[in-house]
């Protein structure tokens, strides 16, 4: 940072030219402030007051609950399975997203100038809208004529049924997301990019294996990269909602009863309760106890991933 | 891959040791190219199923009805008439395109120049208080979406602007704190004596920035902007919360109707259903391959500065 606290006045006077300085800085930074105030610091409170409430648009009253909105998420089924449904996904996607993200940008890295396509063709599903994806899905996982299943059927293995089978549906949704991996690949194939080569060169000479110069070399070297993904695909796994919602919920209620009661994601039913039942209180209730979860993980994935990671230069 | 490896490098080491180093130096290219025979055919492998669904999506928009899911890749009749009849069953399509395109580029280009201006003041200016208001920023970043959601309807609402396309692009008039701690580094790595000579020359701080800075930032205010685009030609939760008129709809909301459309989705009508899927999502294929430099560059500078 190029910021030199030393040149602030202690006390006393500030000069004519700094305080021109700072009315120029907080004009270039006014769009931001106001924005702060408006749209994140002030819903922020302003949600966790509600969350207090039973606030509902459509009645407009609003009774102060205490805590009772806290109670109720404690007790409600519904919130069980959300939570179990997120858990399950997040737990088997974020681990899969990153093995499976290392071996492509390993493979990427061992092919000199070919990457570039690979890796245009690794990052195309992710430029697909979510809801395009949602509806690319429900064709592909169609029970049965669907592509997965025509390949699965192809190799002689039972095909199930992903969108109606109620244990077959989180699997399939994770095989959607695990489509878009091509974010996670450029951002490994970057940091692999920035290990030293001479590193490999010396080890090989004392006779490292492969797979001791992987974990010697290259996963504390792109360790920084890791712990990114980590912590972005966690928090995004824990806020599924739009592939979900496009596949399985809407006006004609599209799924099956047992694959909204499986792909009943915590956002699905937070939105539910939020626009649909317009429990606003209730939601934003959700709403912060998820804030609470995720600040939570995140906190301990820093912890740990402290002891792990390696920064360059530092 | 790394097995690969594994089984091949005693092979190679011994020989070198000991008797001729001609049998090792001709085993040496053989097992390099069996390596690289499987590096690409896994590559090729894994493109095919990247790849292969897309391809799979305009072949079923192409066919008809009774054939969606037969196994020919290039449809036996081509059946170009699943748009135009798309087009008939749902005639808001074109107006639902148009929608989409002005809210992008409207969230776009407002929040790439919020940024900027944002990450600028960040960047170039020096006063007490800014290292902490970097920090609320870098914070806020952590704070989900559906927290400030409510009370953010309620403040659109409130402000009359429920059911129009206002909420999905005007909130990015006031920066985005990911897009300004991007622009930030990016205005740091600016060499200060190029402001000094404009200072001394009588330019105000508004005309360096949009004189000096921004045309050097060029690349990484496109990757702003591209990323942006996206972002909102994608998004389904606002026009959720915020359209009930259909005519208001973008793409992606209309593409969720069409979804939940009884006479489309629901009587399993795929090949319309693929259409719709193939309308919403070319523009951002072809958005890809015009910025994908951008793309690739600004998610690659993400993961490393995160």
């Amino acid at each position: 940072m190029t910021a030199q606290a030393g040149q602030l006045p202690r006390k006393g006077r500030w000069s004519a030219a700094q305080r021109r300085e700072l009315a120029w800085g907080l004009l270039f930074l006014s769009p931001w402030i106001v924005g702060f105030i408006v749209f994140t610091a002030g819903p922020m409170l302003w949600s966790f007051y509600l969350s207090f409430t039973n606030y509902d648009p459509l009645v407009d009253t609003t009774d102060f609950l205490g805590l009772r909105n806290y109670e109720r998420v404690i007790d409600d089924r519904r919130i069980h399975q959300s939570l179990i449904n997120t858990i399950f996904v997040a737990v088997l996607y974020v681990p899969g997203t990153i093995l499976l993200g290392l071996l492509l940008a390993q493979l990427l890295n061992k092919v000199g100038r070919a990457a570039g396509f690979f890796r245009t063709a690794f990052y195309l599903p992710n430029m697909t809208p979510a809801v395009a994806v949602g509806a690319l899905f429900l064709l592909l996982l169609n029970g049965q004529q669907g592509l997965v299943n025509e390949s699965i059927r192809a190799v002689g293995l039972p095909a199930p049924y992903w969108l109606e089978d109620g244990p077959w549906v989180k699997p399939g949704i994770i095989l959607m997301l695990l489509w878009s991996i091509g974010g996670t690949v450029v951002i490994y194939f970057a940091a692999l990019r920035n290990v030293p080569v001479e590193q490999y060169e010396a080890s090989r000479i004392d006779g490292a294996s492969a797979w001791q110069q992987f974990w010697k070399i290259t996963v504390p070297h792109i360790s920084g990269a890791i712990f990114f993904t980590l912590i972005i695909n966690t928090i995004a796994a824990l806020q599924l909602f739009t592939e979900i919602y496009a596949m399985f919920f809407g006006n004609q209620q599209s799924g099956s009863a047992a694959a909204q009661r499986e792909a009943l994601f915590y956002v699905v039913y937070l939105f539910q309760q939020a626009f649909q039942s317009f429990n606003m209180g209730y939601a934003s209730a959700m709403a912060w106890l998820l804030f609470v979860v995720i600040v939570t993980i995140t906190i301990i994935q820093i912890r740990v991933s402290r002891r792990f990671v390696y920064y360059e230069g530092e | 891959m790394a097995v690969e490896q594994t089984s091949a490098s005693p092979a190679v080491a011994k020989p070198v040791s000991r008797p001729t180093a001609a049998t090792a130096r001709q085993q040496l290219p053989f097992t390099k190219l069996v390596q690289r025979v499987v590096y690409f055919a896994l590559l090729i492998g894994f493109t095919i199923l990247f790849v292969y669904p897309f391809v799979w999506l305009v072949s079923a928009s192409l066919k008809e009805g009774s054939e969606v899911f037969n196994r020919e890749i290039i449809p036996d009749p081509i059946v170009f008439e699943n748009y135009p009849r798309l087009l008939e069953l749902v005639p808001r399509f074109p107006q639902w395109a148009f929608n989409s395109v002005a809210v992008s580029l409207l969230a776009a280009v407002t929040v790439t120049l919020s940024s900027a201006l944002v990450a600028f003041g960040f960047a170039y200016f020096r006063f007490p208080g800014r290292n902490i208001l970097f920090g609320v920023l870098l914070a806020s970043m952590m704070l989900p979406g559906v927290v400030t959601m409510i009370p953010t309807f309620l403040i659109w609402d409130a402000l009359g602007f429920y059911n129009t396309l206002t909420p999905l692009w005007a909130g990015n008039l006031f920066a985005s704190a990911f897009y300004v701690f991007l622009l930030r580094q990016f205005f740091l790595g600016l060499p200060r004596e190029l402001f000094e000579a404009a200072r001394v020359d009588g330019a105000n701080y508004l005309r360096m920035w949009w004189t000096i800075a921004m045309p050097l930032t060029m690349p990484a205010l496109i990757v702003v902007f591209v990323f942006e685009l996206k972002a909102a030609w994608t998004d389904l939760f606002k026009p959720l919360i915020f359209l009930q008129d259909p005519a208001l709809y973008t793409l992606s909301r209309g593409l969720k109707a069409v979804i939940d459309n009884p006479s489309i989705g629901g009587a399993k009508e795929w090949e319309l259903l693929a259409a719709a899927g193939v309308i919403t999502t070319i523009p951002m294929i072809v958005v890809f391959f015009l910025g994908q430099r951008y793309f690739i560059e600004g998610i690659a500078t993400t993961g490393s500065k995160g």
